[in-house]
């Protein structure tokens, strides 16, 4: 198997904890509220989950759990910050630290022990072609989150429910004169955005690296909502965006495989590398900014 | 509009001028909060509650030994949130100072690992003031960023910090690594001059302590006494007004950033020239984090940090005593940070806004 093999075959599974909270936290900035805790909602989804397949629940139980916590403690985030107005970045931050320090908490006594990950299931034929044959050789997980950006996208693009969403995002004071509950969906945007950094979260501890390790999501909640600016807000740029991260930390074992004589170092910082680059380079087209950012990004609503 | 189920929710209603009680009283109820909290949480996992209270919140006070170690972890956390504080107020979200810390700490060690026969009184003081420009640089790239690509600051700075850590196990692993350190992963022993002299005899609190209550000094003057300071403030606090009155954002982005990196590495590199006397892998110890909530519970204010950066302090000193007289995991620390900053985000809306309890007399509307 060569490089660019390789890196086709995993790319779709690297992917996915980024996709997952991606598409979280794009729905929570849609409808106009800025949570900076995805990293720590998706450790606590992450040793959630690995606890629970750890003593024989199953993945599917593993996945529940991890949503559920990841919704219960966004909805602490929605608590403070919609329930009292307060500072979302403090906020994000706060449940950020929280969330890591649960997960620490919780895993301390699980570090370096194992799950079994998931059997990959193949598309017949397609599997079969050459170099992108791997492409259709992922999990279940892999699978149902390829639904999901797609259920996702077409809920934006054809639904009433979108419509709503990216009201409430844009002018909560007109959404609301018209009669719809801002409070109460974004309230409902929240615990989306916290069950899929949950999934996110197991998805990387019981399914990708199923091994359990403090910080060992790394900082991809980070990169998660750094996606999210990449994406424009589009689910579809999302995808591509999360694609591009899942290759370019698969590119750093390519590398080591393939004796390229890098410092080690320098691979695992790979992913911030890009982050911090493709990031400058997005930004500084203001006007693809201001034509597809959220207008009441971050801001409390008052009637 | 109020449905049924909600008319018995208060509600917040905005008051007339800012609560100067609520200001004062935040703080102090969202630690007892965090600290009834954290109290639950320890019974919770099967610890004696009064076990972990004695040992978080009186044993740091008991002995001068371990009274002296608060003091100790109050410096860095005081000069990181002081500078932290500055760029918060202006809206310049700074949350890389653990990264600034890390190169503070590289810089700083650069004269211990090249010149280590370096002799003389000036080693020490030009290895804190490189450090703290180590750190500004560091955060010149988060300003660029945002300045000139128009960047967020918040993701750009963090991903910097996590690129700093990687730099510092890779100095740590290959060209810094000491050759008798039998393959550990740090520094040669720093000599002593490169140590920042001891405060308090018999005691590890050094000089870098006093650093970072001038610092604080000169965040109150510069904050609430100058030009440049207020300009600042307004420009956090009305964006729009600013520019009209010629206030330029640019600079505000600029000096927020060079003045959090630069007290960040100064910090950064007080710690390896202090207490750690070597370059090692466990200097990023979450100072830069923990430094953003003693800000915020100081209120951003100079003379509230002083105080938030004591009682962060203790909560450390307390959680290593926890963990070792009551067993309590370490990570408690964190949970307790966290809950620590949500409580008060709760407590300070009260400044801003009062509850309104609806009343049953209120006709429907």
């Amino acid at each position: 198997m060569n490089a660019i093999e390789f890196i086709l075959a995993g790319m779709l599974a690297a992917a996915t904890p980024f996709l997952l909270a991606a598409l979280g936290e794009m729905v929570v900035e849609r409808a106009g509220v800025l949570n900076l805790g995805v990293e720590g909602l998706m450790a606590l989804g992450a040793v959630i989950a690995f606890i629970t397949v750890y003593h024989g629940g199953g993945h599917l139980l593993g996945f529940l759990a991890a949503g559920a916590a990841g919704t219960l403690l966004s909805l602490v985030f929605a608590f403070v910050a919609l329930g009292f107005r307060a500072n979302q970045v403090a906020t994000g931050l706060a449940i950020g630290i929280l969330g890591q320090g649960l997960s620490a908490l919780f895993g301390k006594s699980y570090e370096s022990l194992t799950v079994k990950g998931l059997p990959k299931l193949s598309v017949p034929g397609l599997s079969e072609l050459p170099v992108i044959g791997g492409l259709f050789v992922q999990d279940v997980v892999v699978w149902l989150s390829l639904g999901a950006t797609l259920a996702i996208w077409a809920t934006f693009t054809f639904t009433r429910v979108g419509l709503v969403l990216r009201a409430v995002g844009e002018n909560p004071k007109a959404a609301h004169a018209i009669g719809y509950p801002v409070i109460a969906v974004r309230v409902a945007a929240i615990a989306f955005g916290g069950m899929m950094a949950g999934f996110a979260g197991a998805y990387a501890a019981a399914v990708y690296t199923p091994l359990w390790a403090d910080g060992m999501i790394a900082g991809r909640g980070w990169i998660a909502i750094a996606l999210v600016v990449f994406g424009t807000w589009l689910t579809g740029r999302i995808f591509l965006g999360a694609c591009l991260f899942g290759a370019v930390s698969l590119m750093s074992l390519a590398a080591q495989a393939g004796g390229l004589d890098l410092p080690s170092q320098l691979l695992s910082s790979l992913p911030y590398l890009v982050t911090i680059i493709v990031l400058g380079i997005i930004s500084a087209d203001r006007r693809l900014l201001k034509l597809n950012g959220v207008a009441s990004l971050g801001e409390p609503f008052e009637r | 509009m109020t449905g049924s189920a909600l008319s018995i929710v208060p509600s917040l209603v905005r008051r007339d001028r800012a609560s100067l009680a609520a200001t004062l009283i935040a703080p102090p109820v969202a630690l007892a909060v965090a600290i009834l909290l954290n109290l639950l949480l320890a019974m919770a996992i099967g610890r004696s509650p009064s076990a972990v209270l004695h040992a978080m919140l009186l044993e740091p006070f008991l002995s001068w030994a371990s009274f002296s170690e608060v003091l100790l972890k109050t410096g860095p956390l005081l000069l990181i949130a002081q500078g932290l504080a500055i760029g918060f107020r202006a809206r310049v979200f700074n949350i890389g100072a653990e990264g600034q810390f890390v190169l503070g700490a590289i810089f700083a060690s650069a004269i211990p690992v090249w010149f280590p026969q370096a002799t003389g009184g000036w080693i020490w003081p030009l290895m804190l003031l490189l450090g703290a420009i180590g750190g500004a640089l560091w955060a010149s790239i988060t300003a660029f960023w945002r300045v000139r690509l128009n960047a967020n600051e918040i993701l750009v700075s963090l991903m910097l910090s996590l690129v700093a850590v990687q730099l510092l196990y890779f100095l740590l692993l290959g060209p810094w690594k000491d050759p008798n350190g039998f393959n550990f992963p740090q520094s040669v022993l720093f000599q002593v001059d490169a140590m920042v002299p001891t405060l308090i005899p018999g005691t590890r609190v050094n000089v870098s302590l006093l650093l970072a209550v001038a610092a604080s000094l000169a965040a109150w003057v510069f904050m609430q006494k100058s030009f440049l300071g207020y300009t600042l403030q307004v420009g956090g606090m009305a964006p729009r007004a600013a520019s009209y009155a010629g206030f330029n954002e640019s600079r505000a982005i600029w000096l927020s950033l060079l003045i959090g990196g630069f007290a960040a590495g100064l910090a950064g590199a007080a710690e390896v020239a202090g207490p750690l006397g070597q370059l090692q892998r466990s200097i990023p110890t979450g100072y830069g984090y923990a430094a953003i909530i003693v800000a915020y519970l100081g209120g951003l204010h100079p003379l509230g940090i002083v105080l938030s950066s004591l009682v962060m302090a203790v909560i450390y000193i307390g959680g290593d005593n926890a963990m070792v007289s009551a067993n309590l995991p370490i990570a408690v620390v964190r949970v307790f940070q966290g809950i620590l900053l949500l409580s008060y985000l709760i407590a300070v809306a009260f400044v801003r806004y009062r509850l309104a309890w609806p009343t049953a007399a209120r006709s429907p509307t």
